[in-house]
C-alpha cells in the first residue's frame, strides 16, 4: 500500500525509475559493456563524439560512454558502502546512551555533538589522509565522517521513542537492554533513518567523485565517475564532454537517491506532503441564509464543518443550531470526536480552508460569519480560551507584550498603553507581581497561570461572548476551581455571554445555565443545566450522565457503560447516528434520522422513563 | 498478592525535593488510592517502585524484601497516555507475549493471550491487531493485560483513565474492581480525580507537596477529612459550592 503510495506520486515516479536505471546500469553494466569499455583503439585517441562513441574517447581510444556506465557499478557500491558505514556508526553510537547508561552516555553524546560541528569536507579530507588514499581508504574516511550526523539524528529519535511509556513497560518487564534497543527503539526510528540515509547517499556519491576528482579516492586502473572526470579534466576545453559525461551521471544519480527518499519521506508522513490526495468529493449542498434570532449574542444555524480526509470527506458537524443570549452560559458536553471543539472553532471564525464551514447563519455579536472577510472585524467583542493554552502563545515570546499585541492589533493602541492595560489585565485575572509575570516567557508560568493569562488575552478588548474550549481539562481540581471562579467572575463584572465545551458534565452543570448534548456531529439533547442529571430524556444523555462516577455513586454497582464505539465521522449511519449503541433502537431508528425537537432528537423520548 | 511498603521514601532532582520522607503501604488484596494535584508527585513514587526514578533515600520493599529494580519486575505498572503506553509495530499478542516471565511453546502462548485477553474483556482476535486499530479505553486494557501478563505481585496504575474518554472511563474501573474482586489484585492507584479514586479505592492516600498529609479508608478520608489540604480539595469539586452564589 505504501509502495503504491510511493510510486503515485510524481517525485516518487521521477525517483525510483532513475533510481532504477543507475542500479540496472550498476548491475549490469560492467557485464554488457565491460569490454567495449577497456577495448583500446590506437587509430582514435581522444576524438570527441561521433555516431560510435556518443561522447567520444579517452586517450588510449577507448569508448567513454560504455566507461561512464561501467563506472556506474563502482561509484554506486562505494557510496553504498559509505553510507552504510556511516549508518551503523551513527546507530551504534546514537544508542550509546541507552546502552551504556547516563554517564558514558553523556561523554559520546558530547563528542559526537563536537564532532557535528566540525565542516564534513575537513573531516573526509583528515580521515582519508589517515585510511589511505585508494577505493577502501575513501569509503572508510567518507562514512567515519558522515557518522557524527548520523549518530546525532539517531540520538534525537532515540531519545523521542525511549520516553514512551511501552519502552518503560518492557524495562519493568524485564527485557534486556538491547532487546528494547532491537524490538522497541530501532523499528520505530527505521522509517526517519532509511529516508536520511537514501538522501546521504546521493551526497555521498557527490562526496566520492569529489575524493576520486582530487585523486584521493579511486585509483588507475579502476575507475568510478570521479576519476573519470578527473581524466577528462585535462581536455575540457577541446573535449568538453569527457568531463562532463560522468558529471552528468553523478547528478543525476544522485537525484535518483534523494527524489527517492523524498518520495519516502512523504510517503512515511515525514515532512511536507504536498498533494496528498484527500477527497472532498461531497456536493456542496445549498444553504439557504436566514436570519439569526434577535437579542443573542450568538446564533447559528444548520452549522457544518466537512474536513477533507483521505477515506472520503469527514462529516465532523452535520447541521448544529443554537444561540446563545446576551450574558447566557451554555455548556456544550459529548465524547471526544463528537464535534464540540470544531463548532467552537466555527464560532470562534477560526476554521481555514480545506475544512469547509457552511451554515444558514453563524452570526457572532452582531457580525455574519458566513459573510466575506467578516472575522477580521469580530476583533474584541469576543475572547477564546483553549485547553491547552501553552499552544496558544507564542513561546519565544513574553506574556505581556503578547497581551499588549491584541490591543494594538484591533484597538490601535500604542505601545506604551497597550502593555499597561496588559499588566492591568493580568491583575484583573489575579495573577500576582503582573509587572514582573509579564515580562516572563509562557513556559515560565504554571499551567493555571496561563490559563488565566489567556482569559486576561480575552479580556484587553470588551467581549460579549466567551468561547471555552476545555478551558480546564488541563488542570487539577484546585486549579480548575479557580479558573472556572474567574470564568464566573469575569462573566459577572462584563456581562459576557459564555460558551463553555467540556467533557466533564459536572463542570457544565456547575458553570452553564443550559447544556447542549452533542453526539455524531449533532445536538442530541438541549436542556437546563439543572435538568441533566435527573431529566434527559435521550437515552445518550442518560448513558453519558450514568457513565461518570461522583462523589454520590453507589459504590455496590457496576459504573453504567455505553456499549460499543462512538459513530465513525466518515461513515455516519443513516438513521440515528446513536442507535448502534442504543438499548432502545428500533428498525424505524436505523432507517430514519430523528429531527431535534422540543430539546430532545430521539424517536422515542417520549418512552423513555424519566 | 503481597504487600508493597514505601519507606521514608525521598527523591530530588537537583536541589528541588520531590518526595519527602514518603511512608506508605499497600497491603495485599487492597486497592490505595493515591491522590493530589499535578507536579506533588504521585508519578514519582509509583515510578520509584520500579526503578524508573532514582532514590535519594529510603527503601521500598515487597513482603520485607528491597523491590528488584533490575529485570522482570514483580511491580508492574500500567501509564497514563494510552498513545503512547504500546509500541505502535508490535501487535498486542506481541505486547502481551513479551511481558510474560517464562518462554512458552506456539499453543500455551496463544492460550495464556486469550487468557489476559478475556481479563481484561477483550475478544481473543484483539491478538493480531496493532495498537492503532484499538480504541484509547482498549489499549488500556491491552496494557493493563500486560501488566498481568508479567505475574505481579502489585499493580501500579498510574492516571490510567484520565486520558479516557467519560463512556470508556467507566468501562475501565469496572474492570479494576473486578480485577481486585476475582484475582485478589494489590493495586497503587493513583488520580487527581476523586470520585474515580472513590468509586475504586478501599485506603485512601494524599499527597501535599511530597509529603502525605492524610491516610485512612476511602469513605473516612473523603467522607470525614481531617486535614485541612484534604477539604480543600473537596471543596474544589464541581458542584461542592455552588460557584455562582460564591463568587
Ligand atoms: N526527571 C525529572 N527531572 C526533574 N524534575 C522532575 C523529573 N520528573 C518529575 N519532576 C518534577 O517532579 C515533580 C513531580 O512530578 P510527578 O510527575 O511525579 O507529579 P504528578 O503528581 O504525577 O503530576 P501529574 O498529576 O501532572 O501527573 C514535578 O514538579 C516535576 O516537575
Ligand atoms: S432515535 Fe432510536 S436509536 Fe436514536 S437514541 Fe432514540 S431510541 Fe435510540
Ligand atoms: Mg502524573
Amino acid at each position: 500500500m505504501r509502495a503504491a503510495r510511493v510510486l503515485l506520486r510524481p517525485v516518487g515516479f521521477a525517483g525510483f525509475g532513475l533510481l532504477t536505471l543507475v542500479l540496472l546500469a550498476a548491475a549490469f553494466a560492467p557485464v554488457l559493456w565491460g569490454g567495449r569499455a577497456a577495448a583500446v583503439d590506437t587509430g582514435n585517441l581522444l576524438a570527441g563524439p561521433s555516431a560510435e562513441h556518443w561522447i567520444g574517447t579517452d586517450n588510449l581510444g577507448r569508448d567513454l560512454f560504455a566507461r561512464v556506465l561501467v563506472a556506474a557499478r563502482l561509484s554506486i557500491v562505494l557510496a553504498v558502502a559509505a553510507t552504510a558505514i556511516s549508518l551503523v556508526l551513527g546507530i551504534l553510537l546514537g544508542a550509546a546512551p541507552m546502552l551504556l547508561g547516563r554517564r558514558l552516555g553523556r561523554l559520546v553524546t558530547s563528542a559526537v555533538n563536537v564532532l557535528v560541528a566540525f565542516p564534513g569536507l575537513l573531516l573526509v579530507l583528515f580521515f582519508a589522509v589517515v585510511f589511505g588514499v585508494g577505493a577502501r581508504g575513501a569509503a572508510l574516511a567518507v562514512g567515519v565522517a558522515g557518522a557524527p550526523a548520523f549518530a546525532r539524528l539517531c540520538h534525537t529519535l532515540m531519545a523521542a521513542v525511549s520516553e514512551r511509556d511501552y519502552v518503560a513497560a518492557a524495562r519493568i518487564a524485564g527485557v534486556s537492554r538491547i532487546r528494547v534497543l532491537l524490538r522497541h527503539v530501532l523499528p520505530n526510528v527505521a522509517e526517519p533513518l532509511i529516508v536520511n540515509a537514501t538522501m546521504a547517499a546521493g551526497g555521498v556519491l557527490l562526496t566520492f567523485a569529489g575524493l576520486s576528482f582530487l585523486g584521493l579516492g579511486v585509483q588507475a586502473p579502476s575507475y568510478d565517475w570521479g576519476k573519470l572526470m578527473q581524466d577528462g579534466l585535462n581536455g575540457i576545453y577541446v573535449h568538453p564532454l569527457a568531463a562532463l559525461g560522468p558529471g552528468i551521471a553523478v547528478v543525476l544519480a544522485g537525484l535518483a537517491f534523494n527524489l527517492t527518499g523524498e518520495a519516502f519521506a512523504a510517503a512515511f508522513g515525514l515532512g511536507d506532503q504536498p498533494g496528498r490526495a484527500h477527497s472532498m468529493e461531497e456536493p456542496r449542498e445549498p444553504v439557504a441564509a436566514t436570519p439569526a434570532v434577535p437579542r443573542t449574542v450568538l446564533s447559528v444555524e444548520g452549522l457544518r464543518v466537512t474536513i477533507p480526509g483521505p477515506a472520503g470527506p469527514i462529516r465532523a458537524v452535520r447541521g448544529v443550531t443554537f444561540a446563545v443570549s446576551e450574558g447566557e452560559a451554555v455548556g456544550v458536553v459529548g465524547e471526544s470526536g463528537s464535534g464540540k471543539s470544531l463548532t467552537a472553532l466555527a464560532v470562534a471564525g477560526l476554521i481555514e480552508p480545506p475544512v469547509r464551514v457552511e451554515a444558514g447563519h453563524l452570526v457572532v455579536a452582531g457580525e455574519d460569519l458566513m459573510a466575506a472577510g467578516a472575522h477580521r472585524r469580530l476583533g474584541t467583542s469576543l475572547a477564546i480560551v483553549f485547553q491547552d493554552p501553552m499552544t496558544s502563545f507564542n513561546p519565544a515570546h513574553r506574556v505581556g507584550p503578547q497581551l499588549a499585541e491584541v490591543s494594538r492589533f484591533h484597538q490601535r493602541m500604542g505601545r506604551k498603553a497597550a502593555l499597561a492595560r496588559a499588566v492591568d489585565r493580568l491583575r484583573a485575572v489575579r495573577i500576582r507581581e503582573p509587572e514582573r509575570r509579564a515580562r516572563q516567557y509562557p513556559f515560565e508560568f504554571s499551567g493555571g497561570m496561563r490559563q488565566r493569562a489567556m482569559i486576561g488575552m480575552g479580556l484587553m478588548g470588551d467581549p460579549r461572548l466567551i468561547v471555552a474550549d476545555e478551558p480546564t481539562t488541563a488542570l487539577d481540581v484546585t486549579v480548575q476551581r479557580q479558573v472556572l471562579e474567574l470564568l464566573a467572575e469575569v462573566r459577572r463584572d462584563t456581562g459576557a455571554a459564555l460558551l463553555l465545551i467540556s467533557h466533564d458534565v459536572s463542570v457544565v452543570t456547575d458553570v452553564c445555565d443550559r447544556v447542549l448534548v452533542m453526539y455524531a456531529g449533532l445536538v442530541v439533547e438541549e436542556l437546563p443545566s439543572k435538568d441533566l442529571r435527573t431529566l434527559a430524556r435521550h437515552p445518550y444523555t442518560r448513558a453519558l450522565v450514568a457513565a461518570v462516577p461522583d462523589m454520590d455513586t453507589d459504590l455496590s454497582r457496576p459504573l453504567a457503560v455505553i456499549p460499543g464505539l462512538p459513530a465513525d465521522p466518515v461513515h455516519v449511519p443513516a438513521g440515528c447516528a446513536f442507535a448502534p449503541r442504543c438499548p432502545l433502537a428500533d428498525d424505524h431508528c436505523r432507517a430514519v434520522a430523528p429531527a431535534l425537537v422540543a430539546g430532545v432528537a430521539c424517536h422515542k423520548s417520549t418512552e423513555v422513563p424519566v | 498478592m503481597s504487600t508493597l511498603s514505601f519507606h521514608d521514601v525521598r527523591v530530588r532532582y537537583g536541589s528541588h525535593t520531590v518526595l519527602d520522607d514518603v511512608s506508605l503501604e499497600v497491603t495485599d488484596g487492597q486497592t490505595v488510592g493515591l491522590v493530589g494535584e499535578s507536579g506533588c508527585g504521585k508519578s514519582t513514587l509509583a515510578r520509584a517502585a520500579v526503578g524508573l526514578a532514582p532514590l535519594t533515600g529510603g527503601q521500598i520493599l515487597l513482603d520485607g524484601r528491597p523491590v528488584p529494580n533490575r529485570g522482570r519486575r514483580p511491580v508492574q505498572m500500567v501509564f497514563q497516555d494510552p498513545y503512547s503506553s504500546l509500541d505502535p509495530r508490535m501487535t498486542v499478542g506481541e505486547s502481551l507475549a513479551e511481558a510474560m516471565p517464562e518462554r512458552l511453546g506456539r499453543t500455551a502462548r496463544q492460550a495464556e493471550i486469550a487468557r489476559l485477553l478475556a481479563l481484561v474483556h477483550l475478544d481473543a482476535a484483539r491478538a493480531a491487531d496493532l495498537p492503532g486499530r484499538l480504541s484509547g479505553g482498549q489499549r488500556q486494557r491491552v496494557a493493563l493485560a500486560r501488566a498481568l501478563a508479567a505475574r505481579p505481585q502489585v499493580i501500579l496504575a498510574d492516571e490510567i483513565t484520565s486520558a479516557l474518554d467519560v463512556s470508556v472511563q467507566g468501562a475501565v474501573l469496572n474492570l479494576i474492581r473486578d480485577m481486585r474482586r476475582d484475582l485478589g489484585l494489590s493495586m497503587l492507584f493513583i488520580s487527581h480525580n476523586l470520585a474515580v479514586v472513590r468509586y475504586v479505592a478501599d485506603h485512601v492516600a494524599v499527597l501535599h507537596n511530597g509529603r502525605i498529609v492524610e491516610f485512612g479508608p476511602t469513605a473516612q478520608v473523603l467522607g470525614a477529612p481531617r486535614h485541612d489540604y484534604t477539604r480543600h480539595l473537596l471543596a474544589a469539586l464541581p458542584g461542592a459550592v455552588p460557584l455562582k452564589e460564591q463568587t
